[in-house]
């Protein structure tokens, strides 16, 4: 398996506060690791470092070899880093279809056709059209986005992401809010992009259940710091997650 | 065949429709339906606004950009054609040289403002935009060996165009350069409108939307959201010059107060607003409605003044000194029952 991304002491400061401290980690193709941890213990913050949305206070990230730490995050996205998001992150006046055709022609030169009709590009509606399909929302695709019941919002984000079909998957709580008779259209899609090997995934994930099923290697993030790697069930057993969980004292009980 | 024209942009309302298809015949046959120099004026006005509204609504209702130098631009396009004018002599080749001059001065001022504050964050560009705006007709009015200072300056327009030019009589009206005038002007403005349509029906004016509707999603995706926006402010600068070419070609003046003032800036902020951000439709209607109102406003409140002249304290009310209290209080009106606009209004919800 070759390495897709690295992240080499990967740190962030909000003034005296560290929320990302040094995080070395490697993520290989074909794999599908989950990031754990307690609230606040910086997920999403080393998510956005490695997405971009927050320039990071040193340390580098890399994207197949590629230093990709001081490029906005269009730039990152353009070299292969897709990346959905923990708060719905959409388009809310535009249609279901308008959201998913944005994302595919994002990459594409036909985003700078200034006179021709977007409607006239069918390539890019049927392309569209088979993304809505695999998240089950082709029957909504004419509605605006802030219609949408949460549980499809949360489809559309999923969705996006495939529409931009990236190297690097990054999922945030893909699954949060959402009932229990949707959320496994959004887990076994995430099972199907698993079966690419060309991809890796990274799965910020509470529900454990979940992560033993798809995870193929777990981090645990306590602090900002990296405390835990490896195989799911050993970290799942191990005393650093009860900790970090649950509190040192409690642990010990 | 239409549906290209309009680049498949329905107005999705049968009002709508109605009142669209009545703007442009009405436009189109403006000098045969209302005869009278009157008429005429207000028909090529509501022309060259509807141009210039929709050019703004490009910036403000389908990228979501606040920019206060619109009028600039739209200046730099009339002074354009102006000093062509005055400088190489009447002709059309003066026409041309100074319209696309403006037009491209307008589009380089664009990208060097949005170069520099498009970055930061979008209130910085409209303070900005004030800035540039204010020192630029502060400029115009000192320069007055060049531009006429506050008084501006008359300019001669192709014999071709002017009234002397008589080529007949048709249906009881007779035709001068004067009507000739008018219609370069109709169809010039039509013609970038049909375009300003079709930008934003493009893929291009597709990302304008996502970057309105959640830059940061956008930037996420991949766009570059500093380039779009960038040049859709060019574009729309571009545009507006052109309007106010045609602006200027109309009137044979150019001075600060028909081009530059502040004003006509905020007139063409509740244009969009009234007709409703982010269409098309809404800046043709606005912009018909807000000369209309400015023409008319006033005559109908003398007839109301001397209808009411026995009533003490309404009759002062209305006076037309007092219309843009009224026309104020129609602005209101209007923003309170229709937020989304005429447009948002007559296509009902969204």
């Amino acid at each position: 398996m070759t390495d897709l991304l690295q992240t080499t002491d990967l740190t962030v400061r909000f003034g005296g506060h560290v929320a990302v401290d040094g995080v070395s980690c490697t993520f290989r193709a074909g794999e599908l690791t989950a990031i754990v941890g307690p609230n606040g213990a910086g997920k999403t913050t080393y998510f956005n470092l490695i997405s971009g949305q927050i320039p990071a206070t040193s340390g580098t990230v890399q994207l197949m070899g590629e230093d990709i730490g001081r490029l906005s995050p269009s730039d990152r996205c353009r070299r292969g880093l897709g990346r959905a998001f923990q708060l719905t992150n959409l388009f809310p006046g535009l249609t279901v279809l308008e959201n998913v055709r944005l994302a595919i022609q994002a990459h594409r030169p036909v985003s700078r056709a200034l006179f021709s009709m977007a409607a006239s590009h069918t390539a890019l509606t049927t392309e569209a059209m088979s993304v809505l399909e695999r998240v089950r929302l082709d029957g909504v695709r004419d509605q605006p986005v802030r219609e949408l019941s949460h549980g499809n919002q949360r489809k559309l984000e999923v969705a996006m992401l495939i529409a931009l079909d990236p190297k690097v998957y990054m999922f945030d709580e893909p699954t949060a809010g959402m009932s229990a008779d949707e959320a496994p259209v959004v887990l076994d899609l995430i099972a199907e992009l698993k079966a690419d090997t060309d991809r890796t995934i990274l799965l910020v994930e509470h529900k454990m259940d979940v992560i033993r099923t798809l995870a193929d290697r777990i981090i645990v993030l306590h602090n900002g710091a990296l405390v835990a790697d490896g195989d799911p069930a050993d970290v799942i057993a191990s005393d650093v997650v009860q900790e970090a969980y649950m509190g040192k004292e409690l642990a010990d009980v | 065949m239409l549906m290209t024209l309009i680049s498949g942009d329905r107005p999705r309302s049968r009002v709508l429709t109605l009142i669209l298809l009545a703007i442009f015949l009405g436009l189109l046959f403006a000098p045969f339906l209302f005869p009278g120099v009157r008429s005429l004026e207000t028909a090529a006005r509501i022309s060259v606004f509807i141009l210039l509204a929709a050019s703004y609504d490009l910036l403000l209702g389908y990228t979501g950009v606040v920019s206060f130098a619109h009028t600039m631009f739209f200046g730099m396009g009339a002074y354009g054609v102006g000093l062509a004018s005055q400088q190489m002599g009447r002709g059309f080749g003066a026409l041309i040289v100074g319209s696309l001059a403006g037009a491209a001065l307008a589009a380089a001022f664009a990208f060097v403002i949005a170069l520099f504050s498009l970055r930061v964050r979008a209130i910085f560009f409209a303070m900005i935009t004030l800035a540039v705006a204010s020192a630029v007709a502060v400029l115009v009015s000192q320069l007055s060996q060049i531009t006429g200072g506050e008084d501006g300056f008359t300019f001669q327009i192709p014999r071709a165009l002017g009234p002397a030019n008589r080529m007949g009589v048709f249906m009881g009206v007779s035709i001068t350069g004067k009507i000739l005038n008018y219609y370069l002007i109709f169809f010039m403005s039509l013609a970038l409108f049909l375009l300003l349509l079709r930008i934003v029906n493009s893929p291009f004016g597709r990302v304008l939307q996502a970057i309105r509707e959640n830059d940061f999603r956008a930037e996420a995706i991949g766009y570059r959201v500093v380039r779009y926006r960038t040049v859709a402010t060019c574009i729309s600068a571009a545009v507006a010059a052109m309007a106010g070419s045609l602006f200027a070609l109309w009137l044979r003046y150019v001075g600060p107060d028909t081009t530059l003032s502040f004003e006509i800036m905020l007139d063409l902020l509740l244009i969009v607003v009234i007709g409703g951000m982010g269409t098309m439709w809404g800046a043709a209607i606005g912009a018909t409605l807000m000369v209309l109102a400015q023409t008319y406003l006033q005559d109908l409140m003398g007839s109301a003044a001397e209808a009411t002249e026995a009533l003490p304290l309404l009759s002062r009310l209305l006076d037309p000194d007092r219309w843009l209290l009224w026309l104020g209080v129609l602005f209101i009106l209007s923003v309170y029952f229709f937020p989304t606009g005429i447009v948002g209004r007559l296509r009902g919800g969204h």
